[in-house]
């Protein structure tokens, strides 16, 4: 059984693998999107995109998952050809973006919604990009309404709140009927209400048949959010998998047994081939078995147990394990231990 | 702050919007430039300080000139009235460098490629409507520091016409001359990036190198001299050569070395740009 388990967690998410399947069997058979091969940018000494392969499929929402200063902005400016990648390429429909005859029409995306000119009207921010691309004036007056803006258009931008600049940034991002959205951290700073409108408004363009493409540091924020996980750390994929499976795999169960001989169990589970995760007060906090293997042991070596019970570590938790060899800004604080909150 | 009139609209059914598609081409990114140049405040600014600058300047040049001077025969009325051209060569240089600098400390520039990914369009676009609007702001400023300077002097008999010879050159000379500044100045604007930096940068090109060169000794400012960029631009709005220095370039020659150094540093800047991380 453990053996199935392992077996499972190792082919379902492997890292960087999927863009080597062909497309009718990564998806719903239409050509993905998103493409990198070998993605690389270094500055200076600092490697910040190492060697990244993946590609994303339309019709889902592909969250783009890594702690800070893991490289997904470096990412996403390179697939929009604002950095030049030092090796490998992207390309969005086939085409480095750079080339695309209908850029707005390809890609959408927020990456930083202060990047306009506090000084310009929402209104004219918007009309002076959608007349780079021909699109009608009536454009501008469509995406205005879809973010709430319409009453506030003719304001100066620099007045604006962090959920209003946001939504203009996202408005923006509409603009050209994109095929893809790509939205950077775009919950940050927003309010719930704010929260839930972005997330049902990625769900509506996913359903739609759009490809978007979301990154965050949040594992629950994607939890609530993704179809598709992409998750890396310190510029390397670490996982390429859909949200279940990244669940299946990296909510480790655990076994949490209470007994006043806590040395004699821990040796005869280590024996037995379990991991013991913590030992202090009588508690072993035990992976690798599940908790009806850690009865029968004890049954069978005449060892008294107070308690006996599954643990699942949380999402975030695995998420945190996950790239903890990864974090390139931890802090020099030790590790919060597994807590044993929420019991199966 | 949650107020009506920024509140969230209801989640939509269907669609989230209708559709639309448009290319991407370069006369849509000149309407684009268009309406970033005419919706922000500090175009109006600058071009109404320009315009006020150079013309009382001119005027105040003029008047002097027709009260208090002795002008002898190199006495250029035309070039008088114009005066004030060596303030607005500057203002017309801070305009420059902010068409392309206020991207990048606003971050626009990321926000312009994202949405107009081939980068010399962006360029040519910028450099054609700054053209434009440089050039017929240097146009009514030339023209009314003209009429105005020489209406004053007309009282002394010293005023030129635009019916003499080189007077009309030299006039619509000045609307050349603060062009190539606002051009030069859009170009060093490109490569430096830094609003602060390319402003002084440019102050030191068209100003300070032009009052250097008189503390060179006389026999290297006869060969040093007319190169100086404002030196070797500002003899297309004179009339009459002149100068402590002899050995000054033609109009036309002079304006084409000077175009040189505008076009070197837009050159080396949309080369930079099309490789550099935006």
């Amino acid at each position: 059984m453990k053996l199935v388990r392992e077996i499972a967690s190792r082919t379902v998410c492997l890292a960087g693998t999927r863009w080597l399947l062909p497309d009718s069997l990564s998806g719903k058979g239409q050509p993905d999107m998103i493409e990198a091969r070998g993605l690389t940018k270094r500055y200076g000494d600092t490697l910040a995109v190492d060697d990244l392969s993946f590609s994303v499929a339309p019709g889902k929402i592909t969250g783009f998952l890594g702690p800070n200063g893991a490289g997904k902005t470096t990412t996403m400016r390179m697939i929009l050809g604002l950095d030049g990648p030092t090796a490998g390429q992207v390309t969005v429909g086939g085409k480095p973006f750079a080339q695309l005859m209908r850029p707005m029409r390809e890609v959408g995306a927020l990456l930083d919604a202060k990047a306009l000119h506090g000084g310009r009207s929402a209104y004219n921010h918007l009309l002076c990009l959608a007349q780079s691309n021909n699109l009608p004036r009536k454009r501008v007056d469509e995406v205005l309404g879809l973010v709430g803006l319409s009453e506030v258009a003719g304001k100066r931008t620099k007045g604006y709140s962090l959920g209003m600049g946001q939504r203009l940034g996202i408005a923006a991002a509409m603009l050209g009927d994109p095929k893809v959205l790509m939205f950077d951290e775009p919950v940050n700073g927003l309010d719930p209400e704010g929260i839930l409108w972005i997330r049902n408004l990625m769900k509506s363009l996913a359903a739609e048949g759009r490809t978007v493409f979301v990154s965050s540091h949040l594992m629950s924020e994607m939890e609530n959010t993704a179809d598709h996980l992409l998750v890396i750390g310190r510029g390397k994929l670490i996982a390429d998998c859909t949200v279940a499976e990244f669940i299946a795999d990296n909510s480790q169960q655990s076994t949490r047994v209470r007994t006043p001989q806590p040395d004699q169990l821990a040796k005869l589970i280590a024996a037995a081939g379990g991991t013991i995760r913590e030992n202090g007060d009588g508690v072993l906090l035990v992976t690798g078995l599940f908790a009806d293997e850690v009865g029968d042991l004890a049954y069978e070596n005449a060892i008294r147990i107070h308690e006996l019970a599954p643990v699942h570590a949380s999402l975030e938790q695995a998420f945190m394990d996950l790239t903890a060899s990864s974090v390139q800004f931890r802090a020099d604080v030790p590790a919060q231990p597994v807590t044993a909150g929420e019991v199966a | 702050m949650a107020t009506t009139s920024t509140q969230l609209p209801a989640a939509t059914a269907g669609r989230v919007l209708p559709t639309t598609a448009g290319q991407a081409t370069f006369m849509g990114q000149v309407r684009s430039e268009i309406t970033k140049i005419r919706s922000v405040r500090s175009t109006y600014w600058t071009l109404i300080a320009l315009v006020i600058v150079t013309v009382g300047f001119g005027a105040l040049a003029s008047w002097g000139a027709a009260t208090h001077g002795h002008p002898g025969p190199g006495f250029d009325a035309t070039q008088q009235s114009l005066t004030g051209l060596y303030i607005s060569q500057l203002i017309m240089g801070v305009l420059g460098v902010l068409v392309i600098t206020a991207e990048y400390s606003t971050g626009m520039i990321r926000t312009t490629l994202m949405t107009m990914p081939h980068r010399g369009t962006v360029i040519a676009a910028k450099a054609v409507v700054f053209t434009v609007l440089a050039f017929v702001t240097g146009l009514i400023t030339s023209f009314a520091s003209f009429f105005l300077g020489q209406a004053l002097m007309s009282s002394h008999h010293l005023n030129a016409t635009l019916s003499q010879p080189h007077v009309l050159r030299a006039v619509i000379g000045g609307a050349l001359f603060l062009t190539v500044c606002g051009l030069l100045a859009f170009g060093i604007g490109l490569l430096m990036r830094h609003t602060a930096g390319a402003i002084s940068t440019v102050v030191g090109l068209l100003f300070v190198v032009s009052v250097l060169v008189n503390f060179l000794p006389q026999n290297w400012q006869n060969h040093v001299d007319k190169w100086a960029p404002a030196i070797a631009g500002g003899q297309i709005w004179s009339v009459v050569s002149k100068g402590p220095n002899p050995q000054v370039f033609t109009p036309w020659a002079g304006f084409a070395v000077f175009c040189g150094y505008a076009a070197i540093a837009l050159i080396a800047g949309l080369l930079l740009f099309r490789k550099r991380d935006a």
